[in-house]
Parts: structure tokens; sequence; C-alpha cells
């Protein structure tokens, strides 16, 4: 046999293909959030009801306070009020369970999807936001729509797709202590480009991968869509099992077990090939920053900001030049001498309990030399942490502790970088502009974060973990 | 949707790679209901000093380039985030075509749905059709049916995937389409229901009682 977990999650999708290749995908899971206003205004247009409520799922996430809660009509802005109105709206009308403001479950939707058990390994899942690769950490096939697909779907929960090709990216090896799932993922795309993986179906393989917790396989597969992925994932195996037992949307007990079985059916074969192929040394992966303003702009933290000059391709060279001079920096600089104005942790990326863990330990008996934010992926992250007494640890060290949201990722709520100040973020775009107008985003795992914070400027957290984890 | 079959226009060049979608339109601009129209966001920050007024630094707000319809760029464009709101407001200001090496994929998703062709040429060729422009070229024409684009003493070919030129040549809409297969739609549901019984998500309880 040679067929590649891909293969077998899209065969099992298939409605039908029409013979110039645009095949019908059947959708088993949707989430909507405020920004799905557009496409339920098209179904509206249409006359057409939700094909598969029980299917669809509404998170609020981008544009949700993450301080001073006061329910939805406490929130002060009214366009963001009517935002998350406009949500609850549409999902009450069609009959979609929301997990809105005030649910105890509420949180960042690539966060909840997976931690409620909503994703499975093998399903198909769907959501107008380009981080939805996220879920693929899970082994699902999951994919970012735009409004009219998302439209497309809520209307006949399928969706149309070009059968793309098939990547591998294999990382081998043990990755050294104080390094994580971040860091390997910015080494790939520094590796392949930004658009080194358009038009393929990522699957991540290799001990170093299968070494990952889930969540850290979350974050991996979060930034497929940096490379220019289609998809990425992660085959199930035991750890993933393990995570997946007992969660609140998944099938249990006996159900649960054959199914599990199913799930591990679906690894690629021994024989199966790769439309492309890339291996990277576990060993070799540094801890990782990004210096300028595509996630590809990635460097490990003992490097100096590279020089255009040194670059033979002119619109390479060209790009850098504008790429520094927005982040404000000048070539040969060590990494390690730039000072960063505030930091956050947070985003569908870094926010997992893990995340909060790791950053901790760097803050843990220190004090932030700059404003800083945390925002727990969910609010059952929310409480784990606080149970574990990690959010003391961030309150002592000078740094917010809020409420869950995109927050900051992506500055709808209001939660903003100024204009010409730097932030050192967990987050996972550092495109011009992504943290509010004119703002300079470095992207990092939540220990470098924690150690930029300590040390004021961009900094190795090795030293500052030594002992500690 | 308006079917697209042949395109002539002036067309505008835009040297930059990755050009991506929180450039295209900031994330700012996006609680906007559609109908109040987005043209005026696009390429803002790119475009627009502190006082929101074009700064003419990109060709886009050159008088020559006046009423443009198609944009030239480098590879990957549209890359990042699925805002759809990149393609409004691409559309809204008049834009039908671009013309890169490669773009974002969900990207090309959203264009076609709004019947906004994204035509792919190799790199050489993207950089060829840019010269020609800031030497002074000024319009080109896009040829669907043939896949061409040409101009002055230009012609090239461009990819595009088949079943989004047919979409396009025909202006289809892809629910009603999808619709028309409700048959095969029901009968899959009916086997997958067998062959994945775990498939089916188990309900949570709704605090608000909101939902069933
Ligand atoms: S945290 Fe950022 S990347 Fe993730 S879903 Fe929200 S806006 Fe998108």
């Amino acid at each position: 046999m040679n067929k590649t977990l891909f293969d077998r999650l899209w065969d099992s999708h298939v409605i039908l293909a029409q013979e110039h290749g645009d095949t019908l995908l059947w959708v088993d899971r949707h989430f909507v959030h405020e920004g799905s206003h557009h496409a339920f205004a098209r179904i509206a247009e249409l006359g057409l009801p939700v094909a598969r409520p029980d299917l669809t799922f509404g998170v609020a996430d981008h544009y949700v306070p993450t301080r001073g809660r006061a329910g939805v009509a406490g929130i002060p802005d009214a366009t963001v009020r009517g935002m998350v109105e406009k949500l609850m709206a549409n999902t009450a009308r069609h009959g979609v369970r929301l997990f809105g403001l005030d649910d105890p479950r509420q949180g960042i939707v690539h966060v909840v999807g997976p931690e409620l058990g909503i994703t499975l390994p093998g399903t198909l899942v769907v959501c107008g936001d380009s981080h939805t690769a996220t879920h693929g950490g899970q082994g699902a096939y999951s994919f970012g729509i735009g409004a009219s697909e998302v439209a497309h779907v809520l209307a006949t929960q399928t969706i149309w797709q070009r059968k793309p090709k098939s990547m591998r990216i294999r990382v081998e090896g043990a990755m050294g202590p104080g390094l994580d799932a971040k860091d390997m993922i910015l080494t790939i795309i520094a590796r392949i480009g930004a658009d080194g993986a358009v038009g393929h179906a990522v699957e991540y393989a290799g001990s170093a991968v299968r070494a990952l917790s889930v969540e850290g396989r979350l974050t991996l597969c979060n930034m497929s869509i940096e490379a220019g992925a289609r998809t990425g994932m992660v085959a199930a195996d035991a750890t993933t099992i393990d995570y997946l037992r007992g969660r609140a949307c998944a099938v249990s007990g006996a159900a649960f077990e054959a199914a599990a079985e199913g799930w591990l059916a679906l690894a690629s074969d021994g024989e199966a090939r790769f439309d492309k192929e890339v291996a990277l040394d576990a060993a070799e992966i540094a801890p990782t920053i990004t210096w300028g303003t595509s996630p590809e702009h990635a460097l490990p933290i003992t490097a100096r900001v590279p020089d255009p000059e040194q670059v033979a391709d002119a619109a390479k060279a060209a790009h850098m030049r504008d790429a520094i001079a927005y982040m404000g920096l000048r070539a040969g600089q060590l990494l390690t001498d730039v000072a960063v104005d505030r930091v956050f942790i947070g985003s569908c990326t870094n926010s997992r309990i893990e995340d909060l863990r790791s950053a901790a330990a760097v803050l843990a008996g220190r004090t932030s030399k700059v404003p800083g934010l945390v925002s727990p992926g969910s609010a059952s992250i929310k409480r784990q942490a606080e149970q574990e007494g990690l959010d003391r640890i961030f309150t002592a060290a000078g740094v917010e502790w809020v409420d869950s949201g995109c927050s900051m990722c992506v500055g709808m709520n209001g939660d903003q970088v100024a204009s010409g100040e730097r932030c050192a973020s967990t987050t996972n775009r550092n495109f011009k502009g992504r943290q509010g107008a004119g703002a300079r985003t470095h992207l990092m795992s939540p220990a470098m974060v924690a150690a930029a914070a300590v040390a004021g400027h961009l900094a190795d957290a090795r030293p500052m973990l030594a002992g500690r984890t | 949707m308006d079917p697209f079959t042949q395109l002539t226009a002036v067309a505008c060049p835009l040297p930059l790679a990755n050009v991506d979608t929180d450039q295209i339109v900031p994330a700012r601009f996006m609680s906007t209901p559609r109908a109040q129209g987005y043209s005026g966001f696009l390429l803002h920050d790119m475009r627009r000093g502190a006082d929101g007024q074009p700064t003419g630094l990109i060709a886009l707000d050159r008088p020559e380039r006046a009423g443009a319809q198609i944009i030239v760029a480098k590879r990957n464009f549209g890359c990042g985030s699925s805002r759809e709101a990149a393609v409004y407001a691409l559309a809204d200001f008049g834009i039908r075509c671009v013309i890169a090496p490669s773009f974002g994929e969900i990207f090309a998703g959203n264009s076609l749905s709004n019947g906004l062709l994204t035509a792919r040429v190799s790199e050489t060729e993207a950089d060829a059709l840019l010269a020609a422009l800031e030497a002074g070229g000024k319009t080109l024409t896009v040829d669907l049916e043939a896949q061409t684009i040409s101009g002055g003493d230009q012609a090239v070919r461009f990819d595009i995937d088949p079943a989004a030129r047919l979409r396009l040549l025909n202006g289809w809409d892809a629910i009603q389409m999808t619709l028309s297969f409700k048959d095969e739609i029901a009968a899959f549901q009916v086997r997958d229901a067998a062959a994945r019984p775990w498939a089916k998500p188990q309900k949570v309880s709704d605090p608000r009682g909101l939902t069933p």
C-alpha cells in the first residue's frame, strides 16, 4: 500500500469528482466567528437555511474584550459590540451552538475546537480563518476558507477543492532544552520560504514531531499557512488518543476505543510517496525569532540583522531593506541588542497551558522591564492556569493577566501595539501593521517572549531556564 | 456573478513580493458592511500618509494608472489572512484581474468567488510585464478563453485551474452549482454515517439555553 495520511483523509470525504479535477468534499466541522457576518448575510440574501447546524459551531473570539468583561452589553466600543451581537443573533437564528462571551468554554476558535474534542482525527474541519490548519495537530484535515466559501458550507455542508500535492516535512532527532514547536516551525518557514508549501498539503513527521505533545503539534500546524500550505497535519498516535479520551464533544466509552483504532490506521504507509520532501535535523534548531515583516524573516537569536548589501538577488535585497526600515533596525545589529517596548503572550499559536507554563518558568521570581499582556487561549485554560498559580507569577512579574480572545494577535478588539512600538509576541504574523498601524512585531516562543520581557530586549531564554524545567 | 471572458484595460505595476492580505486591507476596516464599499481601504497603509491622503508612492495613485483594472505583482500575492475583504477592496476599486507568479491559495479561492481572475505567469514573465509597464506600457489584454496576456509586443500564456477557468467563463455561482448535486450529497451522508459513526459530535450543554 502506498497511501499517505492526506490521501486517506481526502478519499473519505469525496462526494463526487468532476473530470477537470474539482471535487466536492463533505465537511465534518464548521467553525464560525464574528468575522463570518458576510457569509450569514449571503445565505440570508439567498433565503437559505444552515444545512447542518449540528455540525456548525460558533465561537466569539476575534472581537471580544479581554479586560473588564461585563457581558455583551458592557462592551464599550459600539462597533466591537455590534460584531459580537451579530454573531449571537446569527447563531441563535439558525440553531447553532455558540461558545459566546459568557460561556465557560469560550476561547479562541482553534484552541476551543481541539480542547473540547469537537475536532477529531480524520475529520474535515473548515473555518473562515487562515490558521484553521491548527486542527491538523490532531490528525484532522483542516483549512481556512473565505467568506463566500463560508456561505457555501453554511448552505450545503460541503466544499469544492482540487486535490493539493503532497509534501512531507520530517524533523528527526531531539531539539535542545528550552526549545519548542515554535522554534521548529519558524526554522521550517525560514528554510522553505513564505510560499515554500503553496499548493501542498503538508504532513509533519519524524521523531522530533512525534515527541511533541498535542499542544506542540497544534502550534506546529498552526503556522502551516505562513509557508503557504493548504493544510498541515500530524498523524494521530497514542499521544493524540490519550489527549482526546474524555473530551466533552468526542465519542466516549467503547465507541471511542473503536474509533481510535480507525484513527491510528489513517497514518501514511511506509512506501507512500510525497511530491516534495524536506528533512531537518532537530539538533540544528536554535531558539528562533523573526526580525522582519514576513514569517520567512526568521533567524537564531544569536544572529545579526542581515545585510541587504550582501544579497545578490536585487528584489530580495529591496524587500529586506524595506523590512529593516519598517522594523527600525540596522543591518549587522546583534538581535540581542534590539530593545522591546512590550510583550504579548497569546493567540491560537501559543496560548495553551504548556505555553503559559513555559513563559511562567522564565518569569517566576523575575520582573518584566516592559508592559505585557498574557491572554490564555480559552476560559478553561485560564481556570487551569489559575489553579496552577501561573496567573500569580505573571502579575508578580508585572504583566497583565486577562481573559481569552484573539486580542493583540490582530488588534480587532482594541488590544493593539502603538505605531513605532516594538512587541515581542507569541503570535503567528509579523506583517506590517498586523498588531496595529505602524506596529513592529517579532515572533517567537512563549519562553523567548518571557526572556525578552525580563531582559528588556530580544534575548535567549536558555540561560534563564537553566535549572528550572 | 458576471462572466469573465476578455479584458483590455489599464494595468498597474506593483513590483512587490508577499503582498499579504493585511496590507491589501488592514484588519481595522473589516467590520464595515460590504454595502458601504471597500475601495477606499485598498492597500490603505501602503498608499496613504498619516493624513489619509494618497502619497503617490505606488503606481496605483498616479494619473497614468487611473481606471486600472489589472494589477501585475510579484510572487505570493495575497498570502496570509483568509479575509475576503481583500478581494472586496480590489473588486470595489475596479480591479478584475491580478497577474503574479503565485498567489495565497485562500485569496485565489476568494477571488474566484467574486469573479476576479488570478492569472499565474512565471517569475521571468512577471518581471518582463512589470518592466514593460514601468517603461511606459499602459494597457494589457487578458483573454481567459485562450489563457493569454498581451500588450505592446509581448504575449504570454498564463496558468489557471481548469475548474476555476470554467466557473469564471460562465459566471457560475458555487452554491447553486452544489445544490444541483443534492442527491449525491444525501447518498454520501448515508454511506458516511455507516463508515464513520464516531464523526457525530456529542452535544455539550449551552449555559444560556439559547440553542437546542
Ligand atoms: S488568534 Fe490571531 S491567528 Fe488565531 S484565530 Fe485569532 S486572529 Fe486568527
